[in-house]
């Protein structure tokens, strides 16, 4: 369903990606990790058109969307959770959601996503997303946003990045309700163990090139062995 | 009425047949239409052109309606309302002025609203600017809002200009007595080379008086804009001001905050922002579809709501 050819990446004379090529089957759950620095979320801005490629190539579908911007491949079906969540001023939780799913979508089931994140929905809903809004709050919101949007392909750049051990285990828990609940494809960018058990699929990077694709299990295991060279589960 | 009228009234009062409580219309400088209520009194001045309004003691939760509307090119209209708001009472109030110009002289609305609320009232004052027309006449409005408060009485301002006045000055003075609080909220979008300055002062007299004034603003093309506020303390008190800009095109925006505290408990804070939409914002929206120009306006929409 989603075909990197040689995709390559430099900037301030740093090649940040390195000839990646890549192909990602529909319907299954794929996690990238890898060291601070070798390129993931770069790697998840240039699916979605975020970052524009040096070189190489971005096939969607059968379609080449190499050159498409960002909201053309979100119309193709293409989603993207930020790391950081974007602020608005006046913008509410609601507001987001309906863009989002570019319908006429009611009150109530905008509470039955906020409630799927984890959300006191009620409370949500009418609040405008801003600074008054804590990490975990917002976190869950852009996840929500990103879920209503039922894209055939959704990315979660570090979804865990900037949030707090109780919000943290909650989250899991949605990632791992949203494989039920969600079809398509799914790529998240993690440095956690506990998001990696979840994958159908490992892609590890270093240094901007694959250093290794397959089952969890079997690169989980490798990776722990490594731990001592690759950083993982440090932050949270 | 004609139906420019009636469009006119739509867009600054949302009055769509029916209109609740009491009125007065203004037309073209003259008193058209006007209804009284058992609590609130409506009387022509004598001495000059406009209105006083009675709200009699504890009423209860009434609305009245001020709208005025200029179809007539090259008229300069400055009217005198004052509203005397009595003890305990709770009104909505709901003002505003829309002008049609489809001339080539200037048309002109300058009025001058005093409200004086008695102890305890609760008063919160709508105002909506509208121009539209296609005349080389400017569209000009110069609305003067003076707000005496006495103890234990609040206010909460709302004021909208949208779309389609060429020029405004804008001055709001409030005069603060003990436990007395005032909201004021201006919004304003200005394009083509539309000019706006509003002026806020505020002066907090009174024990525990406070005021939050908000300002939020986009202003595009090569349209300019200026907020000015000077809140002063004279009490223990609290005074919070937020001026906060987007900029596009080759627009000007100047904003010259000022607090002054003249007792110790005196607590004021002044924010200021200025600049453009943030392109993080208008990548989120993309990732939802929107192409780049659907997004600033959804940013637009949400920033002026």
């Amino acid at each position: 369903m989603l075909e990197l050819k040689n995709i390559c990446f430099t900037r301030d004379n740093k090649k940040i990606l390195d000839n990646i090529s890549l192909e990602l089957e529909d319907n299954k759950f794929y996690v990238i990790t890898g060291p601070n620095g070798s390129g993931k979320s770069t790697l998840a801005k240039i699916i979605m058109g975020i970052n524009n490629q040096d070189e190489g190539q971005v096939v969607f579908n059968g379609k080449d969307i190499s050159n498409l911007p960002i909201n053309e491949r979100a119309n193709l079906g293409m989603g993207f959770a930020f790391q950081q969540p974007v602020k608005f001023k006046g913008i509410t939780v609601y507001d987001l959601i309906k863009l989002s799913a570019k319908k006429n979508i009611s009150k109530k089931e905008a509470c039955d996503i906020l409630s799927k994140v984890g959300l006191c929905a009620k409370e949500y809903v009418d609040r405008e997303i801003n600074s008054s809004l804590s990490g975990g709050e917002l976190k869950r919101i852009e996840i929500a946003t990103v879920a209503v949007k039922n894209s055939k392909l959704t990315i979660f750049d570090e979804p865990e990045a900037g949030i707090d051990l109780w919000s943290f285990n909650n989250l899991i828990k949605i990632f791992e309700d949203m494989r039920k609940l969600t079809k398509g494809t799914t790529i998240i960018i993690s440095h956690q163990e506990r998001i990696l058990n979840i994958a159908d699929k490992i892609i590890l990077l270093n240094e901007g090139k694959i250093d290794k694709v397959g089952e969890a299990k079997e690169i989980v295991g490798t990776i722990l062995a490594k731990s001592n060279c690759c950083k993982l589960g440090g932050e949270v | 009425m004609e139906n420019i009228d009636v469009e006119l009234l739509k867009e600054i009062s949302d009055i769509d047949g029916n209109i609740e409580g009491a009125y007065n219309i203004r037309k073209n400088g003259q008193g058209i239409e006007r209804k009284i209520t058992e609590n609130v009194n409506i009387l022509t001045k004598t001495d000059k052109q406009g209105i006083d309004i009675y709200v009699k003691e504890n009423t209860k939760f009434e609305f009245v309606h001020i709208p005025v509307i200029i179809t007539e090119s090259g008229l300069k209209d400055v009217v005198y309302n004052d509203f005397h708001i009595g003890k305990n009472a709770n009104v909505v109030i709901i003002a505003g002025c829309g002008i049609h110009n489809d001339h080539h002289k200037d048309s002109e609305h300058d009025g001058i609203h005093r409200f004086f609320l008695e102890e305890g009232a609760r008063v919160k004052y709508i105002e909506k600017h509208y121009g539209e027309g296609y005349g080389t006449g400017k569209r000009i409005l110069n609305p003067v809002t003076e707000i005496y408060q006495k103890d234990g009485s609040s206010l909460e301002m709302e004021t909208v200009q949208i779309k389609g006045v060429d020029s405004t000055i804008r001055t709001t003075k409030g005069v603060l007595e003990n436990d007395t609080n005032l909201v004021i909220s201006e919004k304003i979008m200005t394009h083509g080379e539309q000019f706006a300055k509003t002026i806020f002062t505020v002066d907090l007299n009174g024990e525990n008086s406070s005021t939050k004034v908000t300002s939020r603003s986009v202003a595009t093309e090569k349209s300019v804009q200026q907020f000015e506020s000077h809140v002063t303390g004279n009490a223990k008190c609290f005074g919070h001001v937020e001026c906060d800009a987007i900029i596009k095109d080759d627009a000007k925006v100047i904003a010259i905050p000022s607090i002054t505290a003249n007792d110790i408990d005196a607590n004021l804070v002044h924010e200021a922002t200025i600049g453009k939409i943030a392109g993080e914002q208008l990548i989120k929206l993309m990732t939802l579809g929107l192409d780049e120009k659907q997004a600033e306006q959804e940013i637009i929409n949400g920033f002026l709501r």
